[in-house]
Protein backbone atom coordinates (compact mmCIF):
# COMPACT_ATOMS: atom_id res chain seq x y z
CA UNK A 1 0.00 0.00 0.00
CA UNK A 2 3.55 2.51 0.11
CA UNK A 3 3.76 4.65 -2.42
CA UNK A 4 1.91 7.68 -4.19
CA UNK A 5 -1.37 7.19 -5.16
CA UNK A 6 -1.98 7.57 -8.89
CA UNK A 7 -5.01 10.06 -9.58
CA UNK A 8 -7.36 7.94 -12.24
CA UNK A 9 -9.77 9.97 -14.48
CA UNK A 10 -13.55 9.85 -12.87
CA UNK A 11 -14.56 8.89 -15.96
CA UNK A 12 -12.29 6.11 -18.02
CA UNK A 13 -11.77 7.44 -21.56
CA UNK A 14 -13.80 5.15 -23.54
CA UNK A 15 -14.33 7.46 -26.31
CA UNK A 16 -17.46 10.30 -27.12
CA UNK A 17 -20.22 8.40 -25.75
CA UNK A 18 -22.30 12.17 -25.97
CA UNK A 19 -21.94 14.95 -28.84
CA UNK A 20 -22.09 18.65 -28.15
CA UNK A 21 -23.28 20.78 -31.03
CA UNK A 22 -20.92 23.13 -30.17
CA UNK A 23 -17.84 20.75 -31.64
CA UNK A 24 -19.98 19.37 -34.52
CA UNK A 25 -19.12 20.29 -38.42
CA UNK A 26 -22.62 22.26 -38.94
CA UNK A 27 -24.47 20.96 -42.38
CA UNK A 28 -27.76 23.13 -42.26
CA UNK A 29 -29.61 25.15 -40.10
CA UNK A 30 -33.08 26.89 -39.97
CA UNK A 31 -32.83 30.17 -38.44
CA UNK A 32 -35.73 31.83 -36.50
CA UNK A 33 -37.65 29.74 -39.60
CA UNK A 34 -41.47 30.83 -39.55
CA UNK A 35 -44.10 29.23 -41.86
CA UNK A 36 -47.82 29.63 -42.41
CA UNK A 37 -49.79 27.47 -44.33
CA UNK A 38 -52.08 28.88 -47.05
CA UNK A 39 -55.37 29.42 -44.87
CA UNK A 40 -53.37 31.50 -42.82
CA UNK A 41 -52.42 29.34 -39.74
CA UNK A 42 -48.57 29.69 -38.38
CA UNK A 43 -47.30 26.34 -38.19
CA UNK A 44 -43.52 27.05 -37.44
CA UNK A 45 -42.78 29.92 -34.79
CA UNK A 46 -39.37 31.13 -35.18
CA UNK A 47 -37.59 27.77 -35.03
CA UNK A 48 -33.98 27.39 -34.67
CA UNK A 49 -32.43 24.00 -35.17
CA UNK A 50 -29.03 23.10 -36.54
CA UNK A 51 -28.29 19.58 -38.19
CA UNK A 52 -24.69 18.37 -37.48
CA UNK A 53 -22.49 16.80 -40.21
CA UNK A 54 -23.15 13.01 -40.62
CA UNK A 55 -25.10 12.58 -37.53
CA UNK A 56 -28.52 11.50 -37.08
CA UNK A 57 -30.81 14.28 -35.56
CA UNK A 58 -34.70 13.27 -34.49
CA UNK A 59 -37.59 15.38 -34.33
CA UNK A 60 -40.30 14.61 -32.02
CA UNK A 61 -43.41 15.93 -30.89
CA UNK A 62 -47.10 15.13 -30.66
CA UNK A 63 -49.39 14.94 -33.42
CA UNK A 64 -49.75 18.91 -35.24
CA UNK A 65 -46.96 20.23 -33.42
CA UNK A 66 -45.14 21.29 -36.54
CA UNK A 67 -42.29 18.69 -37.13
CA UNK A 68 -43.30 17.08 -40.43
CA UNK A 69 -43.88 20.89 -41.76
CA UNK A 70 -39.97 21.69 -40.32
CA UNK A 71 -38.96 18.66 -42.44
CA UNK A 72 -40.87 19.22 -45.14
CA UNK A 73 -38.94 23.31 -45.22
CA UNK A 74 -36.10 21.37 -45.97
CA UNK A 75 -36.32 20.34 -49.20
CA UNK A 76 -39.21 22.70 -50.04
CA UNK A 77 -41.99 20.57 -50.58
CA UNK A 78 -44.61 23.21 -49.25
CA UNK A 79 -43.89 24.70 -52.81
CA UNK A 80 -45.98 22.12 -54.14
CA UNK A 81 -49.26 23.64 -52.99
CA UNK A 82 -50.30 27.53 -53.04
CA UNK A 83 -50.26 30.25 -50.51
CA UNK A 84 -47.66 28.23 -48.15
CA UNK A 85 -45.26 31.05 -46.85
CA UNK A 86 -41.83 31.01 -45.73
CA UNK A 87 -40.19 33.52 -42.75
CA UNK A 88 -36.36 33.54 -42.12
CA UNK A 89 -34.10 31.19 -43.35
CA UNK A 90 -32.18 27.39 -44.00
CA UNK A 91 -28.45 27.66 -44.59
CA UNK A 92 -27.06 24.46 -46.01
CA UNK A 93 -23.67 24.29 -45.39
CA UNK A 94 -20.71 24.58 -47.00
CA UNK A 95 -21.94 26.91 -49.42
CA UNK A 96 -23.92 28.65 -47.41
CA UNK A 97 -27.15 28.78 -49.68
CA UNK A 98 -30.50 29.94 -48.32
CA UNK A 99 -32.71 27.06 -49.49
CA UNK A 100 -35.68 29.30 -49.36
CA UNK A 101 -34.18 31.72 -51.21
CA UNK A 102 -36.17 33.27 -54.25
CA UNK A 103 -33.45 32.22 -56.48
CA UNK A 104 -32.82 28.74 -55.91
CA UNK A 105 -34.06 26.01 -57.34
CA UNK A 106 -36.36 23.94 -55.48
CA UNK A 107 -35.83 20.81 -57.73
CA UNK A 108 -31.81 21.01 -57.34
CA UNK A 109 -32.55 21.17 -53.71
CA UNK A 110 -34.66 17.98 -53.57
CA UNK A 111 -31.76 16.35 -55.02
CA UNK A 112 -29.30 17.28 -52.13
CA UNK A 113 -31.89 16.66 -49.87
CA UNK A 114 -34.15 13.70 -50.29
CA UNK A 115 -37.06 12.31 -48.43
CA UNK A 116 -38.49 9.36 -47.62
CA UNK A 117 -41.83 9.19 -46.27
CA UNK A 118 -43.66 7.61 -44.13
CA UNK A 119 -45.33 4.79 -46.13
CA UNK A 120 -43.27 2.94 -49.71
CA UNK A 121 -44.27 4.69 -52.04
CA UNK A 122 -42.07 2.79 -54.84
CA UNK A 123 -42.50 4.09 -58.86
CA UNK A 124 -44.59 1.73 -60.57
CA UNK A 125 -41.73 0.57 -62.73
CA UNK A 126 -39.06 -2.39 -62.09
CA UNK A 127 -36.82 -2.32 -59.00
CA UNK A 128 -34.04 -1.13 -61.41
CA UNK A 129 -35.79 1.28 -63.14
CA UNK A 130 -36.77 2.70 -59.38
CA UNK A 131 -33.42 3.60 -58.47
CA UNK A 132 -32.33 4.99 -61.70
CA UNK A 133 -34.59 7.23 -62.08
CA UNK A 134 -33.31 10.10 -60.69
CA UNK A 135 -30.06 9.60 -61.79
CA UNK A 136 -32.12 9.72 -65.62
CA UNK A 137 -33.64 12.95 -64.06
CA UNK A 138 -30.41 14.46 -63.37
CA UNK A 139 -29.16 13.49 -66.87
CA UNK A 140 -27.08 10.68 -66.40
CA UNK A 141 -27.44 8.59 -69.97
CA UNK A 142 -24.52 5.95 -69.43
CA UNK A 143 -25.62 2.90 -68.65
CA UNK A 144 -22.88 1.49 -67.28
CA UNK A 145 -22.68 4.20 -64.49
CA UNK A 146 -25.90 3.52 -64.31
CA UNK A 147 -25.87 0.31 -63.28
CA UNK A 148 -22.97 0.59 -60.83
CA UNK A 149 -24.87 3.72 -59.32
CA UNK A 150 -28.14 1.41 -58.81
CA UNK A 151 -25.76 -1.40 -57.58
CA UNK A 152 -24.44 0.55 -54.83
CA UNK A 153 -27.20 2.55 -53.74
CA UNK A 154 -28.99 -1.21 -53.21
CA UNK A 155 -26.18 -1.99 -51.69
CA UNK A 156 -25.97 0.89 -49.41
CA UNK A 157 -29.85 0.54 -48.91
CA UNK A 158 -28.79 -3.08 -47.32
CA UNK A 159 -31.54 -4.50 -49.95
CA UNK A 160 -28.57 -5.93 -52.63
CA UNK A 161 -28.52 -9.17 -51.82
CA UNK A 162 -32.21 -10.06 -51.92
CA UNK A 163 -32.95 -8.10 -55.20
CA UNK A 164 -30.01 -8.98 -57.13
CA UNK A 165 -31.66 -11.42 -59.33
CA UNK A 166 -34.56 -10.17 -59.79
CA UNK A 167 -33.84 -6.22 -60.91
CA UNK A 168 -36.51 -6.23 -63.47
CA UNK A 169 -38.89 -7.16 -61.34
CA UNK A 170 -42.07 -4.36 -60.41
CA UNK A 171 -41.14 -2.78 -56.88
CA UNK A 172 -44.86 -3.79 -56.10
CA UNK A 173 -43.67 -7.44 -55.87
CA UNK A 174 -40.95 -6.61 -52.83
CA UNK A 175 -42.57 -6.72 -48.93
CA UNK A 176 -43.03 -3.76 -47.29
CA UNK A 177 -39.69 -3.29 -45.71
CA UNK A 178 -37.91 -3.83 -48.72
CA UNK A 179 -39.71 -1.24 -50.61
CA UNK A 180 -39.08 1.41 -48.07
CA UNK A 181 -35.31 0.18 -48.25
CA UNK A 182 -35.61 0.43 -52.20
CA UNK A 183 -37.24 4.41 -51.48
CA UNK A 184 -34.38 4.37 -49.64
CA UNK A 185 -32.04 3.53 -52.55
CA UNK A 186 -33.74 5.28 -55.12
CA UNK A 187 -32.92 8.72 -52.25
CA UNK A 188 -29.44 7.57 -52.06
CA UNK A 189 -29.04 7.47 -55.79
CA UNK A 190 -28.35 10.94 -56.43
CA UNK A 191 -26.11 11.17 -53.50
CA UNK A 192 -27.69 13.62 -51.23
CA UNK A 193 -26.59 15.57 -48.65
CA UNK A 194 -28.88 15.14 -46.07
CA UNK A 195 -31.62 12.30 -46.33
CA UNK A 196 -35.04 13.17 -44.76
CA UNK A 197 -37.12 10.52 -43.21
CA UNK A 198 -40.74 11.26 -42.46
CA UNK A 199 -41.52 8.67 -39.74
CA UNK A 200 -40.07 6.10 -42.02
CA UNK A 201 -41.12 3.13 -40.29
CA UNK A 202 -44.67 3.97 -39.11
CA UNK A 203 -46.07 1.55 -41.88
CA UNK A 204 -43.62 -2.22 -41.07
CA UNK A 205 -43.65 -4.49 -38.75
CA UNK A 206 -41.15 -4.67 -36.23
CA UNK A 207 -38.28 -6.68 -38.05
CA UNK A 208 -38.81 -4.36 -41.00
CA UNK A 209 -38.42 -1.28 -38.78
CA UNK A 210 -35.67 -3.06 -37.48
CA UNK A 211 -33.56 -3.14 -40.77
CA UNK A 212 -34.31 0.41 -41.33
CA UNK A 213 -33.14 1.56 -38.03
CA UNK A 214 -29.77 -0.86 -38.75
CA UNK A 215 -29.56 0.77 -42.05
CA UNK A 216 -30.00 4.30 -40.65
CA UNK A 217 -27.03 3.67 -38.09
CA UNK A 218 -25.16 2.71 -40.94
CA UNK A 219 -25.53 5.57 -43.04
CA UNK A 220 -25.29 8.01 -40.24
CA UNK A 221 -20.98 7.90 -41.04
CA UNK A 222 -21.84 9.05 -44.77
CA UNK A 223 -25.24 11.44 -44.78
CA UNK A 224 -26.91 14.22 -42.63
CA UNK A 225 -30.06 12.67 -41.21
CA UNK A 226 -33.07 14.06 -39.89
CA UNK A 227 -35.66 12.13 -38.85
CA UNK A 228 -39.34 13.23 -37.68
CA UNK A 229 -40.80 9.73 -35.78
CA UNK A 230 -43.91 9.42 -33.32
CA UNK A 231 -42.01 6.86 -32.15
CA UNK A 232 -40.02 7.89 -29.17
CA UNK A 233 -38.07 4.79 -28.43
CA UNK A 234 -37.18 4.73 -32.40
CA UNK A 235 -35.50 8.12 -31.72
CA UNK A 236 -33.35 7.04 -28.68
CA UNK A 237 -32.15 4.26 -30.33
CA UNK A 238 -31.46 6.02 -33.61
CA UNK A 239 -30.80 9.64 -32.91
CA UNK A 240 -27.30 11.49 -31.89
CA UNK A 241 -29.24 14.43 -31.31
CA UNK A 242 -33.05 14.82 -30.49
CA UNK A 243 -35.58 17.85 -30.57
CA UNK A 244 -38.67 18.01 -29.32
CA UNK A 245 -40.98 20.46 -31.00
CA UNK A 246 -45.14 21.62 -29.85
CA UNK A 247 -47.04 24.12 -31.19
CA UNK A 248 -44.94 24.74 -33.64
CA UNK A 249 -41.91 25.68 -31.30
CA UNK A 250 -38.83 23.94 -31.03
CA UNK A 251 -39.26 23.50 -26.86
CA UNK A 252 -35.56 21.72 -26.51
CA UNK A 253 -32.84 20.56 -28.72
CA UNK A 254 -30.02 18.21 -27.01
CA UNK A 255 -27.85 15.45 -27.52
CA UNK A 256 -29.69 12.00 -27.47
CA UNK A 257 -28.56 10.52 -24.15
CA UNK A 258 -29.00 13.96 -21.98
CA UNK A 259 -32.34 13.98 -23.85
CA UNK A 260 -33.56 10.53 -23.13
CA UNK A 261 -32.56 10.77 -19.63
CA UNK A 262 -31.66 14.14 -18.07
CA UNK A 263 -34.23 16.90 -20.60
CA UNK A 264 -33.98 20.21 -19.39
CA UNK A 265 -37.66 21.35 -20.25
CA UNK A 266 -40.25 20.12 -18.17
CA UNK A 267 -42.55 20.22 -21.15
CA UNK A 268 -40.16 17.15 -22.57
CA UNK A 269 -40.16 15.50 -19.17
CA UNK A 270 -44.06 15.37 -19.41
CA UNK A 271 -43.63 14.84 -23.10
CA UNK A 272 -41.29 11.92 -22.96
CA UNK A 273 -42.53 10.03 -19.88
CA UNK A 274 -45.98 10.63 -21.16
CA UNK A 275 -47.66 12.81 -18.52
CA UNK A 276 -50.45 15.22 -18.60
CA UNK A 277 -49.90 18.69 -18.23
CA UNK B 1 -39.95 13.34 -13.39
CA UNK B 2 -40.16 12.79 -9.62
CA UNK B 3 -39.12 16.00 -8.38
CA UNK B 4 -42.23 16.22 -6.61
CA UNK B 5 -44.75 12.85 -5.29
CA UNK B 6 -48.02 14.92 -7.02
CA UNK B 7 -46.24 14.77 -10.67
CA UNK B 8 -47.11 10.99 -10.10
CA UNK B 9 -50.98 10.99 -10.32
CA UNK B 10 -50.33 12.59 -14.05
CA UNK B 11 -49.09 10.48 -15.66
CA UNK B 12 -50.64 9.22 -19.25
CA UNK B 13 -51.20 5.72 -17.83
CA UNK B 14 -52.79 5.57 -14.59
CA UNK B 15 -51.90 1.65 -14.54
CA UNK B 16 -47.52 2.94 -15.13
CA UNK B 17 -48.03 5.19 -12.59
CA UNK B 18 -49.45 2.84 -10.07
CA UNK B 19 -46.71 0.53 -10.66
CA UNK B 20 -44.33 3.09 -9.88
CA UNK B 21 -45.72 4.14 -7.09
CA UNK B 22 -45.88 0.27 -5.83
CA UNK B 23 -41.57 0.73 -6.57
CA UNK B 24 -41.40 3.50 -4.28
CA UNK B 25 -43.62 2.11 -1.22
CA UNK B 26 -42.04 -1.54 -1.68
CA UNK B 27 -38.70 0.64 -1.36
CA UNK B 28 -39.88 2.34 1.34
CA UNK B 29 -41.32 -1.06 3.11
CA UNK B 30 -38.17 -2.86 3.19
CA UNK B 31 -36.48 0.04 4.32
CA UNK B 32 -38.37 0.33 7.59
CA UNK B 33 -37.41 -3.83 7.68
CA UNK B 34 -34.04 -3.22 7.70
CA UNK B 35 -33.99 0.03 9.99
CA UNK B 36 -35.81 -1.96 12.75
CA UNK B 37 -32.93 -4.72 11.65
CA UNK B 38 -30.20 -2.64 12.76
CA UNK B 39 -31.95 -1.15 16.06
CA UNK B 40 -32.80 -4.60 17.44
CA UNK B 41 -29.64 -6.09 16.57
CA UNK B 42 -27.78 -3.21 18.49
CA UNK B 43 -30.33 -3.76 21.62
CA UNK B 44 -29.23 -7.60 21.14
CA UNK B 45 -25.88 -6.52 21.35
CA UNK B 46 -26.24 -4.45 24.21
CA UNK B 47 -28.74 -6.46 26.43
CA UNK B 48 -27.33 -9.61 25.48
CA UNK B 49 -30.67 -11.02 24.28
CA UNK B 50 -30.24 -13.70 22.18
CA UNK B 51 -33.94 -14.44 20.92
CA UNK B 52 -34.04 -11.10 19.74
CA UNK B 53 -30.60 -11.93 17.49
CA UNK B 54 -32.22 -14.50 15.96
CA UNK B 55 -35.21 -12.64 15.20
CA UNK B 56 -33.21 -10.28 13.10
CA UNK B 57 -31.24 -12.87 11.40
CA UNK B 58 -34.49 -14.90 10.42
CA UNK B 59 -35.81 -11.22 9.18
CA UNK B 60 -33.41 -11.70 6.61
CA UNK B 61 -35.36 -13.77 4.70
CA UNK B 62 -37.89 -11.15 4.36
CA UNK B 63 -35.67 -8.84 3.27
CA UNK B 64 -34.40 -11.12 0.70
CA UNK B 65 -37.97 -11.71 -0.74
CA UNK B 66 -38.36 -8.11 -1.26
CA UNK B 67 -35.23 -7.88 -3.00
CA UNK B 68 -36.09 -10.34 -5.06
CA UNK B 69 -39.66 -8.84 -5.67
CA UNK B 70 -38.42 -5.31 -6.58
CA UNK B 71 -35.41 -6.62 -8.72
CA UNK B 72 -38.06 -8.51 -11.23
CA UNK B 73 -40.70 -5.36 -10.99
CA UNK B 74 -38.14 -3.27 -11.94
CA UNK B 75 -37.04 -5.55 -15.24
CA UNK B 76 -40.57 -5.83 -16.09
CA UNK B 77 -41.03 -2.46 -15.89
CA UNK B 78 -38.31 -1.70 -18.33
CA UNK B 79 -38.97 -4.73 -20.72
CA UNK B 80 -42.93 -3.43 -20.97
CA UNK B 81 -43.00 0.56 -20.11
CA UNK B 82 -39.43 1.41 -21.43
CA UNK B 83 -39.21 4.92 -19.05
CA UNK B 84 -37.58 7.60 -19.97
CA UNK B 85 -35.97 10.16 -17.92
CA UNK B 86 -37.52 10.76 -14.39
CA UNK B 87 -38.98 7.27 -14.98
CA UNK B 88 -35.52 5.98 -16.33
CA UNK B 89 -34.11 7.50 -13.40
CA UNK B 90 -36.56 6.42 -10.75
CA UNK B 91 -36.79 2.27 -11.78
CA UNK B 92 -32.10 2.77 -12.13
CA UNK B 93 -32.18 3.94 -8.44
CA UNK B 94 -34.56 1.40 -7.06
CA UNK B 95 -32.19 -1.03 -9.00
CA UNK B 96 -29.11 0.28 -7.07
CA UNK B 97 -30.94 1.58 -3.98
CA UNK B 98 -32.63 -2.17 -3.19
CA UNK B 99 -28.89 -3.94 -3.16
CA UNK B 100 -27.97 -1.24 -0.56
CA UNK B 101 -30.61 -1.77 1.13
CA UNK B 102 -30.34 -5.47 1.25
CA UNK B 103 -26.73 -5.03 2.17
CA UNK B 104 -28.21 -2.96 5.29
CA UNK B 105 -29.91 -5.96 6.39
CA UNK B 106 -27.02 -7.89 5.79
CA UNK B 107 -25.09 -6.00 8.31
CA UNK B 108 -27.81 -6.28 10.66
CA UNK B 109 -27.11 -9.75 10.49
CA UNK B 110 -23.50 -9.72 10.94
CA UNK B 111 -24.09 -7.29 14.10
CA UNK B 112 -26.62 -9.93 15.44
CA UNK B 113 -24.57 -13.35 14.87
CA UNK B 114 -22.07 -11.45 17.21
CA UNK B 115 -24.66 -10.98 19.58
CA UNK B 116 -24.96 -14.34 19.70
CA UNK B 117 -21.43 -15.45 20.03
CA UNK B 118 -21.04 -13.26 22.67
CA UNK B 119 -23.46 -14.24 24.76
CA UNK B 120 -22.51 -17.68 23.94
CA UNK B 121 -18.85 -16.82 24.73
CA UNK B 122 -18.76 -14.71 27.70
CA UNK B 123 -22.06 -13.47 28.60
CA UNK B 124 -20.53 -11.70 31.76
CA UNK B 125 -18.18 -9.34 30.06
CA UNK B 126 -19.32 -5.57 29.81
CA UNK B 127 -20.10 -4.72 26.36
CA UNK B 128 -18.43 -1.19 25.38
CA UNK B 129 -20.88 1.33 23.47
CA UNK B 130 -21.48 0.80 20.18
CA UNK B 131 -25.05 2.29 21.14
CA UNK B 132 -24.27 5.60 19.93
CA UNK B 133 -22.92 4.36 16.96
CA UNK B 134 -25.88 1.92 16.20
CA UNK B 135 -28.26 5.22 16.93
CA UNK B 136 -26.45 7.00 14.02
CA UNK B 137 -26.49 4.35 11.27
CA UNK B 138 -30.12 3.80 12.18
CA UNK B 139 -30.96 7.03 11.88
CA UNK B 140 -28.82 7.72 8.60
CA UNK B 141 -31.04 5.05 7.44
CA UNK B 142 -34.13 6.59 8.42
CA UNK B 143 -32.96 9.74 6.91
CA UNK B 144 -31.83 8.29 3.37
CA UNK B 145 -35.34 6.94 3.58
CA UNK B 146 -37.21 10.01 4.64
CA UNK B 147 -35.11 11.51 1.74
CA UNK B 148 -36.29 9.02 -0.66
CA UNK B 149 -39.90 8.87 -0.22
CA UNK B 150 -39.92 12.80 0.03
CA UNK B 151 -37.48 13.17 -2.80
CA UNK B 152 -35.70 15.50 -0.64
CA UNK B 153 -32.04 16.21 -1.90
CA UNK B 154 -31.53 18.56 1.04
CA UNK B 155 -32.40 15.65 3.45
CA UNK B 156 -29.82 13.15 1.45
CA UNK B 157 -27.07 15.47 1.70
CA UNK B 158 -27.72 15.55 5.42
CA UNK B 159 -27.17 11.79 5.31
CA UNK B 160 -23.83 12.39 3.77
CA UNK B 161 -22.53 14.65 6.88
CA UNK B 162 -24.00 12.15 8.74
CA UNK B 163 -22.12 9.63 7.48
CA UNK B 164 -18.40 11.66 8.44
CA UNK B 165 -20.22 11.74 12.35
CA UNK B 166 -20.71 7.90 11.79
CA UNK B 167 -16.83 6.88 10.64
CA UNK B 168 -15.40 9.08 13.40
CA UNK B 169 -17.23 7.24 15.96
CA UNK B 170 -16.32 4.15 14.83
CA UNK B 171 -12.52 5.54 14.51
CA UNK B 172 -13.10 5.79 18.06
CA UNK B 173 -14.41 2.41 18.84
CA UNK B 174 -11.42 0.83 16.98
CA UNK B 175 -9.55 2.92 18.99
CA UNK B 176 -10.75 2.01 22.72
CA UNK B 177 -10.92 -1.80 21.33
CA UNK B 178 -7.36 -2.33 20.69
CA UNK B 179 -6.23 -0.47 23.71
CA UNK B 180 -8.19 -2.70 25.53
CA UNK B 181 -6.43 -5.99 23.45
CA UNK B 182 -3.02 -4.53 23.87
CA UNK B 183 -3.89 -4.17 28.19
CA UNK B 184 -5.78 -7.43 27.91
CA UNK B 185 -4.91 -10.28 25.71
CA UNK B 186 -7.27 -12.43 26.98
CA UNK B 187 -10.25 -10.27 25.95
CA UNK B 188 -9.18 -10.73 22.07
CA UNK B 189 -11.31 -12.64 21.07
CA UNK B 190 -14.29 -10.83 22.95
CA UNK B 191 -13.23 -7.64 21.22
CA UNK B 192 -12.92 -8.80 17.41
CA UNK B 193 -16.18 -9.97 17.78
CA UNK B 194 -16.79 -6.21 18.56
CA UNK B 195 -14.71 -4.66 16.02
CA UNK B 196 -16.64 -7.29 13.71
CA UNK B 197 -20.06 -5.27 14.47
CA UNK B 198 -18.63 -1.92 14.51
CA UNK B 199 -17.00 -2.67 11.01
CA UNK B 200 -20.60 -4.01 9.63
CA UNK B 201 -22.34 -1.05 11.22
CA UNK B 202 -20.22 1.51 9.43
CA UNK B 203 -20.57 -0.61 6.64
CA UNK B 204 -24.62 0.25 6.94
CA UNK B 205 -23.70 3.96 7.11
CA UNK B 206 -22.09 3.79 3.83
CA UNK B 207 -24.81 2.08 2.34
CA UNK B 208 -27.32 4.34 3.34
CA UNK B 209 -24.87 7.69 2.00
CA UNK B 210 -25.11 5.11 -0.90
CA UNK B 211 -28.96 5.82 -0.87
CA UNK B 212 -28.91 9.03 -0.54
CA UNK B 213 -26.73 9.14 -3.87
CA UNK B 214 -29.20 7.33 -5.55
CA UNK B 215 -32.01 9.96 -4.35
CA UNK B 216 -29.88 12.76 -5.60
CA UNK B 217 -29.58 11.18 -8.64
CA UNK B 218 -33.22 10.12 -9.25
CA UNK B 219 -34.27 14.07 -8.62
CA UNK B 220 -31.97 15.68 -10.15
CA UNK B 221 -29.83 13.73 -12.78
CA UNK B 222 -27.05 14.00 -10.96
CA UNK B 223 -24.18 11.31 -10.39
CA UNK B 224 -22.48 12.72 -7.31
CA UNK B 225 -20.75 9.61 -6.66
CA UNK B 226 -16.65 9.64 -6.11
CA UNK B 227 -16.45 12.91 -5.30
CA UNK B 228 -15.75 15.20 -2.03
CA UNK B 229 -18.61 16.64 -0.11
CA UNK B 230 -17.86 19.97 -0.87
CA UNK B 231 -18.73 19.27 -4.52
CA UNK B 232 -21.33 17.17 -4.13
CA UNK B 233 -23.04 19.88 -2.43
CA UNK B 234 -22.17 22.76 -4.96
CA UNK B 235 -23.67 20.10 -7.02
CA UNK B 236 -26.57 19.90 -5.96
CA UNK B 237 -27.15 23.22 -5.20
CA UNK B 238 -26.19 24.74 -8.29
CA UNK B 239 -29.58 26.16 -9.67
CA UNK B 240 -31.76 23.41 -10.90
CA UNK B 241 -30.95 23.55 -14.91
CA UNK B 242 -34.64 22.77 -15.56
CA UNK B 243 -36.98 26.05 -16.41
CA UNK B 244 -39.64 25.45 -13.51
CA UNK B 245 -41.54 28.21 -15.03
CA UNK B 246 -42.15 26.78 -18.64
CA UNK B 247 -45.79 25.68 -19.16
CA UNK B 248 -46.46 22.15 -18.92
CA UNK B 249 -47.57 20.21 -22.24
Amino acid sequence: MDGPIVNAPLRPDVGAQTGNIADEAIKAEARALSFYYGSGVQALKQVNLSLAENKVTALIGPSGCGKSTLLRCFNRMHDLYPGNRYDGEIVIHPDGVNVLGPKVDPIEMRMRMSMVFQKPNPFPKSIYENVAYGLRVRGVRRTGVIDEQVERALTDAALWGEVKDRLQDQAYNLSGGQQQRLCIARALAVEPEILLFDEPTSALDPIATASIEELIAELRNRVTILIVTHNMQQAARVSDYTAFMYLGELVEFGNADDFFTNPKQKRTEDYITGRYG
Amino acid sequence: MPGSRDEFTQHFSSQFNQELENLRSRVLAMGSVVEQQIADAVTALETRNETLARTVIGGDLHVNALEIYLDEECGRILARRQPAAGDLRLVFAVIKTVTDIERIGDSAKSVARMAIKMSEANPQRDVPQLKHLGELVREMVHKALGAFSGMDVNAALEVERADIEADLEYQAIMRHLTTQMTKDPASINWALHLVWAARALERAGDHAKNISEYLIYMVQGKDVRHVSIEDRERQVQSRSSRDPEAPKV
